[in-house]
């Protein structure tokens, strides 16, 4: 890999007595989709916003295409592309009169009838902001990113909130550009959407990095391909210990009063886990298993769900 | 070919207030119905005849004869004293003139200690009252003459209602002042502040727009409009009552333009901190309260205490009708307006600096 996109060290950032980010480093490296997952809360927004510049740092060094916020800001703006987590752009402009304004800030960039094509509003060019669904106003928000031909797009939950047709539609937007050799860092709380579109991902929690890796990394680290998730009702439960003596069991977590089993063998595994049961006289209230997720992944390492 | 940004930036502002129906009315629609209202209410009428209660026995003698005859009284008679004290009491008269006979009896039962002495006649007024008071020195003096009183020296008399004296002569160029304000305050610092609680400031400043650019747009677009609202109401106001413009119309448009880019960089200020539109609204009420009533929109600053002149004098609005009136009533020239225009442009010139330094982008 050549240069890095973006190089971040030691970043904080606190709000008088809150610490929304403390001590992260990040290397995003140039032509790769970079994911940061994590909960509501957890520091990506502010961390985003700082590397955008919108937001100074308590602390840290933060580098951008290789520019500084602090000296090379108007020529960095150009060459990056933003989409807030909320921006509503004015109700009663029209689509097009919208990406014409931002095009105009940019002293180069795309044209923004091609631009309107990219993200599949070109038939909506002559409607006012106010008549779009909200898959297509977040696919104009990022249509305003674009305009300029951005080397480095910035999304902040580019999905949160709609449904599962327009979030494909965004995916298919943000691969297009991905496929033209430019970087994008966004933030997402889906796993699903970190695990299609990222090549790498960086789990946050509570202002930190707690792993880093490619979704595959992230899913093998926690040892099995498999999940079992198992709750316990008449009060006997299992011990940590002798779940993970059963045969094929990798790891053992807790989450929101149930059990995850990470194992390698589901074959194996699920009789003795069963046979298990029936012996303690522990009654079953759930049972479900699935192939490991970046969900997993994160409940492994916290003991928190990514939703909670 | 890149699009020009602060033309684009112009025209956003442009389309979002044409689009918007509410806000159009109350840039251009309301001023028009307020000063037509208003002209309606304090029209100026003919002058109407002073209103005399008379009463008491003789009602036929050459006092009573001397008072019908006098110019711009109209006498009206009461059978007695108490009824005549009535009309007065409730308006129905501005003075009242009692007749007694030498020998006659008072009309009112008498209350023992302390009555006055009687006259022959009385004229029963209320000090309070403005026509009252006209009314008793017009019947004193009509009486006197139809008793015979000569004027001790004659004195020519000429009837001279002056141009531009009338109320919504005042009126016209106080409410293009007023709106000038209102039009900037609200219409710059109210969209100011709704477009930072919906972050569209914040997505605008990830751009490389130019800052000066974004708050320049806003103040093109109120110098803009100013060549729509300023026409409308002086068109209106020569249609609908013949206010003229006395002096140079392009003097006008030059101070008017300087009372909107005043108000711009004003609203522009007032919005540069405020965080939500409940605020924004508190300040711009506050802010323009005190130029409603001491700037002279709808009655002269005159009527203030002295000590007050200087600072009201201080105060945009006041500078802005100041000058307005002198140019469309006085058709004063460039050097009497050279002092409120330039409290004008400083100001202008302080508060959009201000605006830009303290402003909060997110």
């Amino acid at each position: 890999m050549t240069q890095a996109a973006i190089l971040c060290r030691g970043l904080v950032k606190t709000y008088d007595e809150v610490t929304a980010v403390d001590g992260l480093d990040l290397e995003v490296r140039a032509g790769e989709c970079f994911g940061l997952l994590g909960p509501n809360g957890a520091g990506k927004t502010t961390t985003v916003e700082i590397l955008e510049g919108l937001n100074a740092p308590t602390a840290g060094q933060v580098e951008v295409l290789g520019m500084r916020w602090d000296r090379d800001e108007h020529a960095l703006r150009q060459r990056i592309g933003v989409s807030l987590q909320e921006t509503h752009l004015p109700d009663k402009l029209t689509v097009e009169e919208v990406a014409l304004l931002f095009r105009s800030f940019f002293s180069r960039g795309r044209d923004v009838s091609e631009v309107l094509d990219m993200v599949g509003l070109r038939e909506k060019k002559k409607s006012w902001v106010e008549k779009l669904s909200g898959g297509q106003k977040q696919r104009l928000a990022v249509g305003c990113a674009l305009v300029s031909d951005p080397d480095l797009l910035f999304l902040d939950e580019p999905t949160t909130g709609l449904d599962p047709q327009s979030r494909r539609q965004l995916w298919d937007v943000v691969q297009g550009f991905k496929a033209q050799g430019r970087t994008v860092l966004l933030t997402t709380h889906y796993m699903d959407e970190a695990e299609r579109l990222c090549d790498r991902v960086a789990v946050i929690d509570r202002g930190k990095v707690i792993a880093l890796g490619t979704p595959a990394e992230l899913v093998a680290s926690i040892g099995g391909q498999q999940v079992i998730e198992v709750g316990f009702e008449n009060g006997v439960a299992l011990e940590d210990g002798e779940l993970r003596n059963l045969p094929g069991v990798r790891r053992v977590s807790r989450a929101g009063g149930g059990v995850s089993l990470a194992v390698d063998r589901l074959h194996e595994t699920l009789p003795a886990l069963l046979g298990l049961a029936q012996e303690r006289r522990a009654q079953l209230s759930r049972l479900a298993t699935h192939h490991a997720t970046l969900e997993d992944v994160f409940v492994t390492l916290t003991g928190r769900q990514l939703r909670e | 070919m890149t699009p020009n940004p602060l033309w684009e930036l112009t025209l956003t502002r442009l389309r979002l207030f044409f689009r918007e129906p509410s806000a159009v009315f109350w840039t251009f629609g309301f001023p028009l119905a307020l000063s037509l209202a208003l002209g309606i209410a304090f029209r100026n009428r003919p002058p109407e005849p002073v209103r005399i209660g008379v009463s008491g026995s003789g009602a036929s003698d050459r006092l009573v004869r001397g008072l019908e005859s006098a110019d711009g009284l109209r006498v009206s008679h009461f059978r007695d004293e108490a009824e005549v004290r009535k009309a007065l009491r409730t308006g129905g008269v501005d003075a009242a003139v009692l007749v007694r006979g030498a020998a006659e009896e008072p009309a009112l039962p008498a209350t023992g200690v302390g009555r006055r002495p009687e006259h022959p006649i009385e004229i029963l007024h209320d000090p309070t009252r403005p026509e009252s008071r006209v009314a008793r020195a017009l019947a004193a003096d009509a009486i006197q003459r139809a008793a015979g009183r000569a004027d001790a020296v004659a004195v020519a008399e000429r009837a001279v209602t002056e141009p531009g004296s009338r109320y919504i002569d005042f009126l016209i160029p106080g409410l293009i002042g007023m709106n000038v304000m209102s039009s900037g305050m609200w219409g710059i610092g109210y969209v100011v502040v709704e477009m930072r609680t919906r972050k569209l400031l914040k997505r605008l400043v990830a751009t490389p727009m130019s800052r000066a650019q974004f708050l320049w747009s806003f103040v093109l677009m109120r110098s803009a409009f100013l060549f729509i609202e300023l026409p409308a109401l002086l068109v209106f106001g020569w249609f609908a009552f013949k206010v003229g413009v006395a002096g140079s119309l392009a003097l006008l448009v030059a101070v008017a333009l300087l009372g909107a880019l005043c108000f711009s960089g004003i609203g522009l200020l007032v919005a540069s901190r405020a965080q939500n539109t409940q605020t924004v609204s508190g300040i711009i009420n506050a802010v323009m309260l005190p130029m409603f009533i001491g700037s002279g929109v709808f009655f002269s600053t005159a009527r203030f205490p002295d000590w007050l002149q200087k600072p009201l004098r201080l105060l945009p609005l006041t500078a802005l009708n100041d000058s307005m009136r002198a140019v469309m009533i006085d058709g004063a020239g460039i050097a009497a307006v050279a002092r409120p225009a330039a409290l004008l442009a400083v100001l202008a010139a302080a508060s959009f600096a201000l605006a830009l330094r303290i402003f909060r982008w997110r």
